[in-house]
């Protein structure tokens, strides 16, 4: 009821926003040597012409059935055009967040283990940097040392995943490591400051005496309880990754979803907007749902609320 | 004796990478900094359909070569009647679109038709509203009759917007081009490349390459990277020209400078209340430092006008000296007019020409006095403000459609020049077809513009371009929105 209800709320907000937006598709298209008459026939054809309470219930009971509509300046389903993003978009947010947790937490319990000492310090400094460094300027590093420098890969661009599974990842490797460097020193800082919150607990202290040691204490205890703090962090994360690799999508010319957005903008593809950003609101949801679940798992005490 | 096995396939390694490294020279990745938004040249006026579709998928009845002359094409030979109304093209024999159907005068006629008619979605559709009547008189003859004589009909014709296209294949062909050129369309990954195979059963020369790929790399800064790291094999838009001399420094590469149709202009509302005044206009053209624009913004590339007119074309006249850059002038020339604490809007489109040049032309124009308020504007927006809503004093563009002053003859075009003096040399000049004729009145219309101070000239537009340097055949100047790859191909 409650996701029916964000979802046709986010529906009527989206619609509404990029309505007001002004610029015409058509003119976009046909350029300044355009006649009236052929706007007009161009509007008709892209259905622009009838009045903004109708194409909003056209679009709305479009998506109902699955139907996203027709992109206006590609004229293909705006169904096909994100699924294709998609391919690149998901695993490249997948290998960004993978990256992120194997960097992030054995670092993150390194140095909270090791409280103030030098390895936290050092640490956390380096967590500093990474958080500082804007990930465009460290993506255009990597691609000058590994793509222009070395050869070992290419300095963008995806062959597609029917060149094969090695070659995509391959492709995806240093975007997903530029965009996990930033990713990577959040939730590092987090994982810490959540464990050092743990560690201070009564039962924690109920444990040491218990004979368990510092080690055993930290992976079966506090860890498990420094969790939910992460798991929040995580989620949203990924949404992020969803979308929000436009930038590096730039820096390394993917065809992914951010940059199918910031297109679809520039070039007044509305439709295309409208149902892509429908589409990461239902994907935020779910993302939401998720981690809700991943609490009751790992909290059990979650479960009765 | 296992060192010499070590070696033999070392040697055999060698030769086999030789032999691909042979075997590839006939394809080709070309960079271009935007995607087409789709690719029927005839339904959109996007400059990047053009680039990958002209002469290499769609071809019309004429064409446009790489130095600016338009020669026969799809069309064998033509007669013009006396009177400069009938057109009767002879067609080439043994031509077929890429799905195997033969094409003949009836497409011909489907074509030309279908741009001009009523519900019509050609950005072009000017070029054919003169057309009356469009009849197939055998399959190999087309006769085409104009309302007036129209000198320029011919060039018409080459235009990408005027290609010949099959009633059969055109609803797709937005997405799967068929036309009759020397390649067939493979694929597009939307949001990545396009992708072009030889066409075996082309009618005409057979191109070099076997296979071409467009590759769309918006960022100036992943361009670089991708030439550098050998990605792409040329990019003749190259969005960086900042970095230009790190590749003349490379003998791996090679630099391509050419010139395009794009007139830079400081354009002007001349209904503005502000700017309706000659005198303003002229005092703004003598604050106008062109050469530090072309420095400053271009990098140097760039060739400064005095009028909308392209220099490379022979009838262009050098008018820059008329509007020469003198800040006391121009102070004069305000004072003169009377006006004080001028203020005017610049609004910039998204072109670093724009964005860029708007910036140096705010303090040059400080200079002498006046204070702009620049607001950077994406397109769409630009098209609906500048454009269309004629809403601002000065804009920055370029206008890249060759042979374009006649848009001055249009009192509603969005700069509000209106000269009757101009909209009657205009009027002669489309029914003249006698060259020197012609030649006069395209003369006399730069020197009213120029006279009248209606727009500021600032440069054409350079087309700077970078490609490996085993390759040949590549254009250099842009005589019209194309990259035509029938003539390329690699040298050992």
């Amino acid at each position: 009821m409650m996701f029916g209800l964000s979802l046709a709320a986010a529906s009527l907000v989206i619609f509404v926003m990029i309505e007001l937006v002004p610029g015409d598709p058509a003119a976009f298209m046909l350029g300044i040597n355009a006649a009236p008459d052929t706007l007009a026939a161009l509007r008709a054809e892209l259905g622009l012409d009838a009045n903004p309470a109708v194409r909003y219930v056209r679009w709305v009971s479009g998506m109902l059935i699955g139907d996203f509509g027709v992109s206006y300046t590609y004229q293909v389903p705006v169904a096909e055009l994100v699924s294709a993003r998609l391919v690149v978009s998901l695993p490249l947010a997948v290998m960004a967040l993978l990256l992120s947790i194997l960097i992030a937490i054995p670092a993150g319990m390194f140095a909270a283990a090791r409280r103030g000492q030098a390895a936290d310090v050092g640490i956390m400094g380096v967590t500093q940097l990474g958080i500082a460094i804007p990930n465009f300027w460290f993506a255009m590093l990597l691609v000058m040392v590994f793509a222009i420098h070395l050869r070992w890969v290419s300095a963008g661009g995806f062959p597609g995943w029917e060149a094969g599974v090695i070659e995509g990842v391959k492709a995806l490797l240093l975007p997903a490591v530029a965009l996990a460097v930033q990713q990577a020193s959040i939730l590092a800082r987090v994982v810490r400051s959540a464990l050092l919150d743990t560690l201070t607990q009564d039962y924690i202290r109920t444990a040491r005496a218990r004979g368990l040691s510092r080690r055993q204490v930290l992976v079966r205890h506090a860890f498990r309880n420094a969790m939910i703090p992460v798991l929040t962090i995580l989620g949203l994360q990924f949404s992020f990754l969803i979308a929000g690799a436009v930038i590096i999508e730039n820096v390394f010319f993917l065809p992914g979803l951010g940059r199918l957005v910031f297109q679809g903008i520039t070039q007044r593809d509305l439709i295309v907007v409208e149902s892509v950003v429908m589409l990461l609101v239902f994907a935020v949801i779910m993302v939401n749902f998720m981690v809700d679940i991943a609490y009751a798992i790992i909290d059990p005490r979650l479960r009765r609320r | 004796m296992i060192r010499s096995n070590v070696m033999s396939v070392f040697a055999l390694a060698a030769c086999l990478n030789m032999s691909a490294a042979l075997a590839a020279q006939t394809s080709i990745t070309v960079g271009m900094q935007l995607e087409p938004p789709n690719l029927d040249p005839t339904g959109g006026a996007a400059a990047a359909i053009d680039e990958v579709v002209y002469a290499n998928i769609f071809e019309g009845l004429t064409r446009y070569q790489a130095d600016g002359s338009v020669v026969p094409a799809l069309a064998r030979e033509w007669t013009i009647s006396d009177d400069g109304l009938v057109y009767t093209f002879a067609l080439h024999d043994g031509v077929t679109f890429h799905d195997g159907s033969s094409m003949d005068a009836n497409d011909v006629k489907f074509s030309l038709d279908r741009a001009r008619a009523e519900d019509s979605t050609n950005a072009q559709k000017r070029l054919f509203t003169g057309i009356s009547m469009v009849e197939a008189v055998d399959p190999l003859t087309v006769r085409i009759t104009l309302s007036n004589p129209d000198g320029s009909f011919i060039t018409s014709l080459a235009w990408g917007d005027a290609v010949i296209v099959a009633p059969e294949t055109i609803d797709t062909a937005t997405t799967a081009p068929v036309g009759t050129g020397p390649f067939t369309f493979s694929r597009w990954v939307q949001g990545d490349r396009v992708e072009l195979a030889r066409n075996p059963s082309y009618w005409g020369t057979p191109v070099a390459l076997e296979r071409a790929t467009f590759k769309f790399i918006s960022d100036p800064t992943a361009a670089f990277a991708a030439m550098m790291a050998g990605d792409i094999d040329a990019f003749p838009g190259y969005p960086a020209p900042e970095t230009l001399p790190q590749f003349e420094a490379d003998p791996r590469f090679r630099v391509i400078v050419g010139s395009t149709e794009g007139e830079t202009i400081l354009s002007t509302n001349n209904k503005s209340d502000k700017l309706s005044d000659i005198r303003i206009r002229k005092a703004l053209a003598h604050a106008i430092d062109r050469q530090a624009i072309i420095d400053g913004a271009m990098f140097g590339y760039g060739t400064p006008i005095g009028t909308h007119f392209a220099p490379h074309h022979p009838d262009y006249v050098d008018l820059t000296g008329q509007s020469a850059y003198d800040p006391q002038k121009a102070r004069d020339l305000l004072k003169e007019a009377g006006v004080e604490n001028l203020s005017l809007s610049l609004k910039l489109p998204p072109p670093s020409y724009a964005r860029r040049g708007g910036e140096i032309i705010a303090a040059q124009l400080r200079e002498v006095g006046i204070e702009t308020e620049i607001a950077n504007l994406e397109w769409a927006q630009w098209l609906e403000q500048v454009f269309r809503g004629k809403d601002f004093d000065l804009t920055i563009v370029s206008h890249t459609e060759p042979m374009d002053i006649g848009i001055y003859a249009n009192p509603d075009y969005y700069f509000q020049y209106d000269s009757a003096e101009f909209q009657a040399t205009i009027a002669e000049l489309k029914l003249a077809s006698d060259p020197s004729d012609r030649s006069r009145l395209l003369q006399a219309a730069q020197q009213r513009i120029a006279d009248d101070f209606v727009n500021g000239y600032l440069f054409q537009l350079a087309r700077t371009g970078v490609a490996n340097a085993r390759i040949q055949g590549l254009w250099e100047n842009a005589p019209t929105q194309a990259n035509d790859l029938t003539g390329v191909s690699w040298t050992d």
